[in-house]
């Protein structure tokens, strides 16, 4: 066995867990100017600083930059832990790496000038998907291939939701994309009308389910006993609740298109397996805070184990939310305004960022060879403030959506509307405000991270770990 | 229209829904029958520490799952879903629209049926009316023709009492239903030179700042152009035409110089949307009344 063989590579990790923190910065920070643009229009001084060219840029910066850095450091780091073997291949790993940040810093400069297919959450033109798709084969590779030269026989629960994750976005981004192209930076979708919209929310919502959901999951089956030194709760709920969740969010796409031109029978059945999807998202949420039975006194103090566990019951609120809001006469009164905004950023700021800075703050010590982080009263600000921050969201956009949607279905007497489109415009503008709050208040959030990990970094030690022999009870 | 192209597919969407559905059910009814041992631990050990509990599903989760199947299954009977099957409801999103709106459209009958056999002028001294108009003014005409329907350029003024069309009641209401489609032809063709000295002609009509010289060369150009066909020979406008009245203070583009020298050099197309098919006769009727009222003074003042 060679000396490089003998450890872990924790240097694609530690690449990917920095960046992680610095993208969650820019992702948020331009989260928060298109948030301030609503509430002062005045500030969209450029075409390429407008509302619709920095909200893609907002959106792929936090799902794909923050949320992506974060999957491939928890995730190398996990498979590798819990296979008990170094990466598959340290040279692929790192073009992962800098191929995935090219494919950021692509995104930055293309999107603000206008370059854009015009699909949600795949805005990207095709030169930029077809880097995607190079970088995420090797992650594919990269993944499995440690799978494959485990020393363990068993493979770890969170490895099978990473592995569904990997699977799954190489299958969505390969179908969404499909595009024809015309020039360098201009292509048209493969697909045309109600079909086109189909593909797009068919991956638009898999986005959620397996990038910012099944990938989460994973790292929650990994972070959270670890932190908790507790047994997870039933193996047997997590089979099925692995299963359940792979199998049903791939059919839930429709409830995005409930009353258009997609025929009635579709919207039916993606409204059906959005409500059975609610069950097998619980199993997680139930699985992750179980696991804490027993060892409850431990939140009190240890603020990594206060981010996990809230963002496992911001999973669990959010999960009920969506199969009610895939109901089409909760749809009709909901679809279009700001409680679908409410809604998404109470998944991705309540549990997906949320999840991502517990699991980071874990690593980082280890990474850098420290026992803890330079501060642990900064984590304990850092949660305050971030919670607070989120609750504010949510709850803004809650009212804000209700009364959009009362205000545009109201009528009168001889059948006119009550409310003119701008008098529910001006009627928002508090709950715009108030968001806006709530999204600074999570973004300094994120500054106080930075400044805990550049100083945790300061002085550390980056040795990789030696891989550690499987416990003896095959033998 | 079917969504199938054939019947194969019909029954490819009706099977491999169900099947899911109910597969759904089966796994988590063979799980809940595999051996488990609250309290004790599967006997794998991965990292160190990381263990798992070989404890039972929680029961109510189980049920909760299996309610949303039950559920699933009912809907499907209930509602289209399963392929072409309409469902025993026979309920479309189409048909609910369609059901809406005629329940609107019953409750508000009569409101306005109230007002379709008033004369014009009567329904615009009416100030219940005017609410009305006021209201769907407010959802299909502000858009144009701005809140305070003063208008704005290229879209004209309807609380001033210049009319471009005629202001009688009948010509209203047939802007409204109808439409209008204003066409200034270009005189690109004349030399630029006689273009300005029209400019300065019509500038002066209206009593505006103009070359002396070139009015009275453009007053003979406005006969020999053609401009008196629309115009009219005392350039007071023709309203069946729609061709403005060019001795007013009342500009739907500009009045400078150089925007009258525009407006002759490539013309004007200007077009009003035609709403009776979409609002029909009584709502285009209480509009009209609205939009007299404006200038009049109506009821409110």
């Amino acid at each position: 066995m060679s000396e490089t063989q003998s450890t872990y590579n924790y240097k694609v990790v530690r690449q990917f867990a920095v960046m992680t923190v610095i993208w969650g910065i820019v992702g948020m920070l331009v989260g928060v100017i298109i948030a301030a643009q609503l509430v002062w229009p005045e500030l969209n001084v450029a075409p390429y600083l407008s509302y619709g060219r920095l909200r893609p840029l907002h959106t792929n910066a936090v799902i794909f930059a923050f949320g992506g850095c974060a999957l491939f450091a928890t995730s190398y780091y996990v498979v590798q832990r819990t296979c008990h073997a170094r990466l598959f291949s340290d040279g692929l790993a790192a073009f992962t790496f800098w191929g995935w940040q090219l494919v950021i810093v692509l995104a930055a400069i293309t999107l603000p000038l206008g370059i854009t297919s015009g699909k949600e959450y795949a805005e990207l033109e095709w030169p930029i998907d077809i880097l995607i798709t190079l970088v995420w084969v090797s992650y594919a590779i990269v993944f499995f291939g440690t799978i494959a030269k485990r020393t363990v026989s068993h493979i770890y629960v969170a490895n099978w939701f990473y592995g569904g994750f990997i699977l799954a976005v190489a299958l969505l981004h390969l179908v969404n994309s499909a595009a024809i192209p015309v020039s360098l930076t201009k292509s048209y979708s493969a697909y045309a009308g109600v079909q086109d919209a189909m593909i797009q929310w068919w991956y638009g919502h898999n986005a959620v389910g397996f990038f910012l959901t099944a990938g989460f999951l994973g790292m929650m089956y990994y972070f959270v006993p670890k932190q908790a030194g507790r047994p997870v709760y039933s193996y047997r709920l997590s089979v099925v609740h692995f299963w359940a969740l792979i199998f049903t969010y791939m059919w839930a796409g429709p409830h995005h298109l409930h009353y258009t031109a997609l025929p009635d029978w579709t919207q039916s059945v993606g409204m059906i397996f959005s409500l059975i999807l609610l069950a097998p998202s619980w199993g997680g949420m139930i699985n992750g805070i179980m696991t804490l039975s027993g060892a409850w006194h431990k939140l009190r103090d240890d603020p990594i184990l206060k981010f996990l566990i809230t963002s496992l019951s911001f999973y669990g609120m959010s999960t009920f939310e969506g199969p009610m809001m895939s109901i089409k006469t909760v749809n009709a009164l909901s679809h279009y305004t700001d409680w679908t905004v409410g809604h998404v950023h109470s998944g991705a700021l309540g549990w997906v960022a949320m999840v991502s800075i517990g699991s980071i703050y874990y690593l980082l010590p280890r990474l850098f060879g420290k026992a803890e982080m330079y501060s642990v009263r900064l984590m304990t600000v850092h949660f305050w403030v971030a919670t607070i921050g989120v609750v504010l969201y949510i709850a803004s956009m809650w009212i804000a959506g209700v009364m959009q949607g009362l205000m545009w279905r109201a009528v009168n007497a001889d059948g006119t509307l009550t409310y003119s489109f701008v008098e529910a415009v001006k009627g928002s503008y508090p709950f715009w405000a108030i968001r806006f709050l709530g999204g600074v208040l999570f973004l300094s959030g994120m500054f106080i991270m930075a400044y805990n990990m550049f100083k945790t970094i300061a002085g550390g030690r980056t040795e990789d770990a030696p891989v550690l022999a499987p416990a003896g009870h095959h033998a | 229209m079917s969504d199938f192209v054939n019947d194969f597919w019909n029954f490819y969407v009706i099977v491999i829904v169900l099947a899911s559905i109910l597969a759904c059910a089966v796994l988590l009814f063979v799980q809940s029958k595999g051996k488990v041992s609250q309290g004790s631990t599967m006997g794998h050990v991965w990292d160190e520490t990381l263990e798992e509990y070989n404890n039972p599903m929680p029961k109510w989760w189980s049920w909760l799952f299996y309610l949303t199947v039950a559920f699933g299954l009912l809907y499907l009977v209930l509602y289209p879903g399963l392929g072409t099957f309409k469902g025993v409801l026979g309920w479309t999103s189409v048909g609910q629209h369609a059901a809406e709106v005629a329940k609107v459209d019953a409750q508000v009958k009569p409101l306005f049926e109230k007002y379709a056999q008033m004369d014009l002028a009567a329904v615009a001294a009416d100030k219940e009316a005017n609410e009305m108009g006021k209201r769907l003014y407010l959802t299909y005409c502000m858009q144009c023709h701005g809140a305070d329907a003063r208008g704005a350029r290229g879209f004209p003024n309807l609380a001033d009492s210049d009319w471009q069309w005629g202001g009688e009641p009948a010509q209203i209401v047939e802007t409204i239903a109808n439409g209008r489609n204003g066409i200034m032809p270009p005189h690109g063709h004349l030399e630029a030179e006689t273009i300005r000295d029209l400019a300065n002609y019509v500038r002066s009509l209206s009593g505006l700042p103009a070359d002396s010289v070139r009015v009275a060369k453009g007053q003979e150009a406005f006969t020999a152009s053609g401009c008196a066909g629309c115009h009219g020979p005392d350039a007071k406008g023709m309203a069946a035409l729609g061709a403005p009245n060019l001795t007013d203070r009342t500009w739907l583009y500009g009045s400078s110089e150089a925007t009258i020298t525009e407006t002759i050099t490539k013309g004007r197309n200007n077009q009003m949307p035609a709403w009776k098919e979409f609002l029909g006769d009584a709502k285009v009727h209480l509009l009209a009344a609205y939009v007299l009222s404006l200038s009049t003074g109506g009821a409110a003042k």
